[in-house]
């Protein structure tokens, strides 16, 4: 069958720059560069691009630049290129299709649409270079109130609890949709920022056990690589119930992905596919949810925190209010905008609920069932900067999980493409020849940048809110405005519009 | 050998209580008067024997990796789940989703489960886990079954009744299945195949069953005669084609 789908990128190659050198057909792990043997000149194979440009970086003289396939129907607003090709992909293959990453599609950002408060003559702003400024974070239950002895010595027993340096965590990314060097950088870099990475369905590599003070070990529904060395390493669990970029869908990882390393940590045989069931056929209700939640504590005997993350969807309030009372001592929530190694595409781009209207609604539930402090708050799906974080928690997080950012910061280009398994940065993939491209020193480096980056510029807005403290800015919505929302947007985010 | 009064207390004293005894050295626990207190033997390591006398809860072996726990009379739902080592001998019926997930050790249940039993279940090297039922399974039995050994006996059927429920095997992409008899075709799963016993297959049932036999009283030779079914999954890949 002649394929009627056009290349979605063009490679330009820039013949006065080119040096035949043939580091892009290196590079290249979609073999679009090749060395035509007729000519002795360097080509390319448009078709094969996913303009993840590994090429284009590294090419010595910048002879390349990939550009979007400037090929258009006929103008139709409705038959857009996209629509057209996505029936032409499935008319030829039949299959559902598979993507990577976050929702891209043009929903509103609202994120974008708020904007922050900052003191003015009255209630001075607060210099953070020169004075002290609080960003230590507490996650996990807190006691409905403290009592003391005679002594004054504190006598209520504490639940444990993850302390952050920042209120900022890396997301669940398993090993087997990430690299193990990948896997390596996030385990550093959380161990040198005082903060946690999270193992993700895919269990714990031997060599990361060393790291486990700074690890969150997920329990999913296919439960690969749990076993009680797993749940004794970390310094909490969490229960994976949903993820933001596949509500409602489980997880499936491709056998050809299930290598020696991921087979020995997933414990399940090289080459079978690993296949999470979208629900845990234990958990039908809240009381079956509370009933891992305490299978898991028992487990630990009551020595870690136990956080559940579920996608953020229509009734997520409720939902969390159910998952508080189950006993989770941390809810993470995980927005529309969310990434993921693997997602059918419909899914994607059409399930879920944006992460900041998740968070309020969530918030003000919680609040308003005087349940808060028994459950921390933890958002995730698309924190792309320090900002977004400072709108979260004003909103009602209590701290922030970021994947997708952290990916960026040690290479990866958005490229979508991470199921294929092919990623040129050595990220999203398990062929040794790509793995090795990613340095977990410099990884470690890049991602500890990138968090100290955040924490000074976290420190900036709060001090310029004359705030000293993050605890402070937690719900504090009255630091917020929305420009452009309508009143019911406003409503359930509960913040004024700009000029209220 | 150390006796545990159960009675009135909660299921985390319990445990609690139960641990201590096993790090304490004792390998011969008694825990009497159990009246569905839940996780029992849960995340619980060593080699130590635990008899349960009454009706333990919820989740009991979940996460062991390593103790033997024989149970006088029904268990409840999530028997085994995600266990890693270890025995459990049930006297009796135990609830649905035994064995979820299980990656190592051995289940026998005397008489009949409920649904979803060993429900992706695993293997791994020299782990191979299995659960042997003598009564009959519900719905969904071996369902997303990535390894390891299910077997159903079958003993005690009324004339007619079924040995199993409806989407036996159903997304099964690992592990074997074997059923005393024969199984209505519309009752499997479109994953599992169903395939002639052979002298591997009757060394695997030989062994187990004599097990349980040896466990429950019966007659080993007795339940080998009958015919068996054995399902295994047409593929390792069942949604391979699915996705592009
Ligand atoms: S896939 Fe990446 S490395 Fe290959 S040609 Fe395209 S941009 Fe360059
Ligand atoms: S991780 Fe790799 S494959 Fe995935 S989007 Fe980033 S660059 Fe592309």
């Amino acid at each position: 069958m002649i394929s009627y789908v056009l290349p979605e990128f063009l490679v330009m190659r820039d013949e006065n720059r080119c040096i035949q050198c043939q580091v892009c057909v290196r590079q290249c792990a979609n073999d679009v560069h090749y060395l035509d043997e007729k000519d002795g000149k360097v080509k390319a194979d448009d078709a094969k691009c996913v303009n993840c440009q590994r090429c284009v970086t590294f090419c010595p003289t910048h002879a390349l630049t990939i550009i979007p396939n400037p090929q258009e129907f006929k103008a139709n607003a409705n038959w857009t290129k996209k629509a057209i090709t996505e029936v032409q992909k499935q008319a030829e293959s039949g299959a559902v299709i598979l993507t990577s990453m976050g929702n891209p599609q043009e929903y509103p950002i609202y994120w974008d649409k708020i904007v922050l408060n900052a003191s003015q003559v009255t209630n001075p702003s607060i210099d953070p270079l020169r004075e002290p400024m609080e960003l230590k974070t507490y996650l996990g239950r807190k006691p409905d109130k403290l009592e003391f002895d005679e002594k004054g010595r504190l006598i209520t027993k504490l639940t444990p609890q993850l302390v952050l340096n920042v209120p900022i965590m890396f997301s669940a990314m398993s090993f087997g949709s990430i690299s193990l060097n990948a896997c390596e950088s996030l385990a550093r870099a959380a161990t040198e920022l005082g903060i946690y990475y999270n193992t993700g369905e895919g269990g714990l590599h031997s060599s990361l056990y060393r790291y486990g003070k700074n690890t969150i070990a997920q329990v999913a529904s296919g439960r690969f690589g749990v076993h009680a060395n797993y749940l004794n390493a970390g310094a909490a669990l969490e229960i994976k119930i949903g993820q933001g970029a596949k509500p409602g869908i489980g997880g499936h990882l491709p056998g050809e992905k299930v290598g020696a390393e991921v087979s020995a940590t997933r414990m399940i045989p090289e080459g079978s596919d690993a296949i999470s069931p979208a629900p845990h056929h234990d958990i039908y209700s809240i009381e079956d949810l509370r009933q891992l939640i305490y299978a898991l504590k028992e487990a630990t005997n009551y020595t870690k925190p136990v956080s559940v993350k579920i996608a953020a969807v229509h009734n997520v309030a409720a939902i969390a209010s159910g998952i508080a009372r189950a006993g989770a001592d941390i809810i993470a929530i995980d927005g529309f905008r969310g990434g993921t190694g693997a997602a059918p595409l419909r899914i994607r781009d059409n399930v879920g609920i944006p992460i900041e209207m998740a968070i309020a609604a969530v918030d003000t539930r919680l609040k308003e069932e005087g349940i808060r402090h028994q459950v921390s708050v933890v958002a995730a799906g698309s924190i792309r900067n320090s900002a977004d974080i400072i709108k979260a928690i004003a909103l009602g997080a209590d701290a922030v999980y970021i994947a997708t950012s952290a990916l960026i910061a040690i290479g990866c280009h958005m490229c979508q493409k991470c199921n294929t398994g092919k990623c040129n940065w050595g990220i999203a993939t398990q062929d040794p020849q790509l793995v090795k491209r990613l340095n977990p020193n410099i990884g470690a480096r890049r991602l500890v940048n990138l968090v100290t980056a955040w924490e000074h510029e976290i420190k900036e807005m709060l001090g310029g809110m004359g705030i000293n403290s993050i605890e402070s800015l937690r719900g504090n919505r009255e630091m917020l405005r929305g420009v452009g929302l309508t009143q019911k947007e406003l409503d359930i985010l509960g913040i004024k519009a700009a000029g209220e | 050998m150390k006796v545990i009064d159960a009675n009135g207390i909660h299921y985390q004293q319990l445990n609690a209580l139960i641990k201590q005894t096993a790090a304490s050295g004792e390998d011969d626990i008694r825990v009497l008067n159990v009246r569905g207190q839940r996780y029992i033997g849960d995340g619980m390591r060593g080699d130590a024997t635990i008899t349960v006398e009454g009706v333990p809860g919820n989740d009991m072996a979940a996460f062991m990796d390593g103790p033997t726990i024989v149970v006088k009379g029904n268990a409840q739902d999530a028997v085994g789940n995600t266990m890693n080592e270890g025995k459990v001998m049930i006297h009796g019926h135990a609830g649905d989703t035994v064995g979820y997930a299980m990656r190592g050790g051995t289940i026998f249940i005397r008489d009949d489960v409920g649904y979803r039993v060993g429900i992706h279940m695993k293997e791994y090297e020299d782990k191979v886990p299995a659960i042997v039922i003598g009564g009959k399974a519900g719905d969904f039995f071996g369902e997303y079954m990535a390894g390891g050994i299910l077997i159903l006996l079958g003993m005690g059927l009324y004339p007619d009744e079924p040995i199993v429920g409806n989407y036996c095997g159903t997304g099964m992409h690992g592990g074997v299945i074997y059923i005393r008899g024969q199984v209505d075709k519309y009752r499997l799963g479109k994953e599992a195949d169903v395939r002639p016993i052979d002298d591997k297959d009757q060394k695997v049932l030989g062994m187990y069953v004599e097990q349980f036999a040896d466990h429950f009283g019966y007659d080993a030779e007795d339940i080998l005669s009958g015919t068996f079914t054995k399902l295994i999954p047409f593929g390792k890949r069942p949604y391979g084609k699915l996705y592009s």
